[in-house]
C-alpha cells in the first residue's frame, strides 16, 4: 500500500500539491487532471524521485524520505519520454542497466535480460540501436526496462501521450496484463475506464475520487 | 566516424573488448615506428583481414572513413604545400591515418558498447587514489555513446521549426532553444537514472559478483 500523508509541495514559491492524504490500496488507480494540475509531481512523490515539502509518503511503510532506495526498488516509474529513459545506445545493453546498478550476479542479469526481451517482443531488436527505433519500439524497450526489475507497484506518466494508435493500444495490452499494482497519469480517458479508482486533481487537490464510471464523468463536466 | 556496435556471430565480436583495445594500441606504436609505407600498408592489411573475419559489410565500413580521408588529405595537403613535402609524403601520411581509424572503426564496430564501458571502468580503477568515481566515469562515456545521435536529432528539430518560422541561419535562434532541450533531457535523464535504480552516492562501489 501506498500512503500520503498531508503531503503539500512547492517548487520554489509555487504551491503544486495542497494538503493531501491518500491511501491506494487498488490495483489499478489513475491520475487525471489538466496541465499543472500537479499529476506529475503526485507521481514522482511516490517513488522518492521528489520529496515533499511537507507530510510523508510511505510505500509498504517505508518512507520515501528515509527509505529512498529501497521504495525505488519496489516502485518503478516509467516517464513519457522514453529517448530520456534509455541509457545505453542497444536494447539489450540498456535492459541490462538497471539490473547492474542493482548489482545482481551475472548469470540472474543474463536470464533476466533474455526474459524480457521474449516477453516484450523485443527480441528481434535485440543489438539494434535504441535511437533507430520508432516512437513506439522505444516506449516499449522503456517499460521493459522498468519490468525487467520486477517492482511490486509501477507508476507510468503519460506513457500513451506520443504514440500512435496501434503502439497506444499495445502499452494499453501491456498494462491490462500487468500482476503488479499499476498507477496511471494520463489524459487518456479511455484506457482508465476499467481500472478500479480514479482520483481527479484540480489547482493540488483531488477533486474527485472513486470508481472510473464516476469520476471520469465528473472530470469532463470540470473540462467545461 | 566510429559507427556504433554492428552484431554479428564472429570471432572478432566474441574477442574480449580488452584484448581489441590493446590489439590496436599495438598496431598503432607499430604504423607509427615502420618506415614509409610500409606501416600503412601492415595496417590495412590486418584491417581487411578484421573486416572479413569480423563478417561486416566493407561498404558501409568503408563509408566510415570517407570523411576522415578528406579531412587528412586536406590537412596534410595544406602542411605539404606551406611546409615544401612532397605528394608521396602526404600520401603515405593519409593512408597511415586512414588505416588506423579503420582498424578503432572495427573495434567500435564488433565491441558493444556496454563491453567497452566495463574495461573503461576497470582501467578507470587504477585512477581511484586520486580520486576518480570508475563507475560514474563509466556511466558519462556510455551516456555520451547513447546521446550523441540523440542530440544530433534535437539541432534537425530545431532548425527545422526555425526554418518554417522562416529562420535560415542564426545562431541565437539555434544555440538558446537547443540549450533549454538540453537541459531539461538533463533533468529527466537524472530522475530517469534513479528510478531506474542508479545511485549515484553508490556508484564508486565495484560489485564482485558481476564477473
Amino acid at each position: 500500500m501506498i500512503e500520503l500523508r498531508s503531503i503539500t509541495h512547492a517548487y520554489g514559491e509555487r504551491p503544486v500539491l495542497h494538503d493531501l492524504s491518500l491511501r491506494l490500496t487498488e490495483r489499478r488507480i489513475a491520475i487525471l487532471g489538466g496541465n499543472g494540475s500537479g499529476k506529475s509531481t503526485l507521481a514522482r512523490l511516490l517513488n522518492g524521485l521528489i520529496l515533499p515539502t511537507a507530510g510523508t509518503v510511505a510505500v509498504d511503510g517505508l518512507d520515501t524520505r528515509s527509505d529512498g532506495r529501497a521504495v525505488r526498488q519496489r516502485v518503478g516509474f516509467v516517464f513519457q519520454n522514453p529517448d530520456t529513459q534509455i541509457v545505453y545506445p542497444t536494447v539489450e545493453e540498456d535492459l541490462a542497466f538497471g539490473l547492474k546498478a542493482r548489482k545482481l550476479p551475472k548469470d540472474e542479469i543474463a536470464r533476466r535480460v533474455a526474459g524480457a526481451l521474449e516477453r516484450y517482443g523485443l527480441d528481434r531488436y535485440r543489438h539494434q540501436p535504441a535511437h533507430q527505433m520508432s516512437g513506439g519500439e522505444k516506449q516499449l524497450l522503456a517499460i521493459a526496462g522498468v519490468l525487467v526489475l520486477e517492482p511490486a507497484y509501477v507508476i507510468f506518466d503519460e506513457p500513451t501521450t506520443l504514440l500512435d494508435l496501434r503502439n497506444r493500444r499495445k502499452v494499453i495490452e501491456l498494462l491490462r496484463g500487468l500482476p503488479q499494482t499499476v498507477i496511471v497519469v494520463t489524459h487518456d480517458l479511455d484506457m482508465v475506464r476499467d481500472f478500479d479508482r480514479a482520483l481527479v486533481l484540480e489547482d493540488g487537490r483531488v477533486v474527485a475520487d472513486g470508481p472510473p464510471a464516476e469520476t471520469v464523468p465528473a472530470y469532463i463536466e470540470r473540462l467545461g | 566516424m566510429l559507427g556504433l556496435y554492428l552484431h554479428r556471430e564472429s570471432p572478432v565480436h566474441r574477442l574480449p573488448a580488452g584484448a581489441k583495445l590493446g590489439g590496436l594500441l599495438l598496431v598503432t606504436v607499430a604504423v607509427l615506428a615502420l618506415p614509409g609505407a610500409w606501416g600503412a600498408l601492415t595496417a590495412g592489411l590486418i584491417g581487411a583481414a578484421v573486416l572479413v573475419a569480423a563478417r561486416l559489410p566493407a561498404g558501409r565500413v568503408l563509408a566510415e572513413l570517407r570523411a576522415p580521408v578528406v579531412m587528412l588529405t586536406l590537412l596534410f595537403g595544406f602542411q605539404a604545400l606551406l611546409a615544401g613535402g612532397g605528394w608521396e609524403e602526404t600520401a603515405v601520411a593519409v593512408a597511415r591515418f586512414a588505416a588506423l581509424i579503420l582498424l578503432a572503426t572495427l573495434v567500435t564496430l564488433t565491441t558493444r558498447v556496454m563491453d567497452m564501458v566495463d574495461l573503461f571502468e576497470r582501467l578507470f580503477g587504477l585512477l581511484r587514489p586520486v580520486g576518480v568515481n570508475p563507475a560514474k566515469m563509466a556511466l558519462m562515456l556510455a551516456l555520451t555513446i547513447r546521446f550523441i545521435p540523440l542530440l544530433g536529432e534535437q539541432v534537425r528539430e530545431v532548425r527545422m521549426a526555425q526554418r518554417a518560422r522562416g529562420v535560415e541561419r542564426n545562431i541565437a535562434a539555434l544555440f538558446v532553444p537547443l540549450l533549454v532541450k538540453i537541459l531539461t533531457m538533463a533533468d529527466d535523464l537524472t530522475a530517469a537514472l534513479e528510478a531506474r535504480g542508479y545511485d549515484p552516492a553508490d556508484a564508486g562501489t565495484k560489485n564482485s559478483t558481476q564477473r
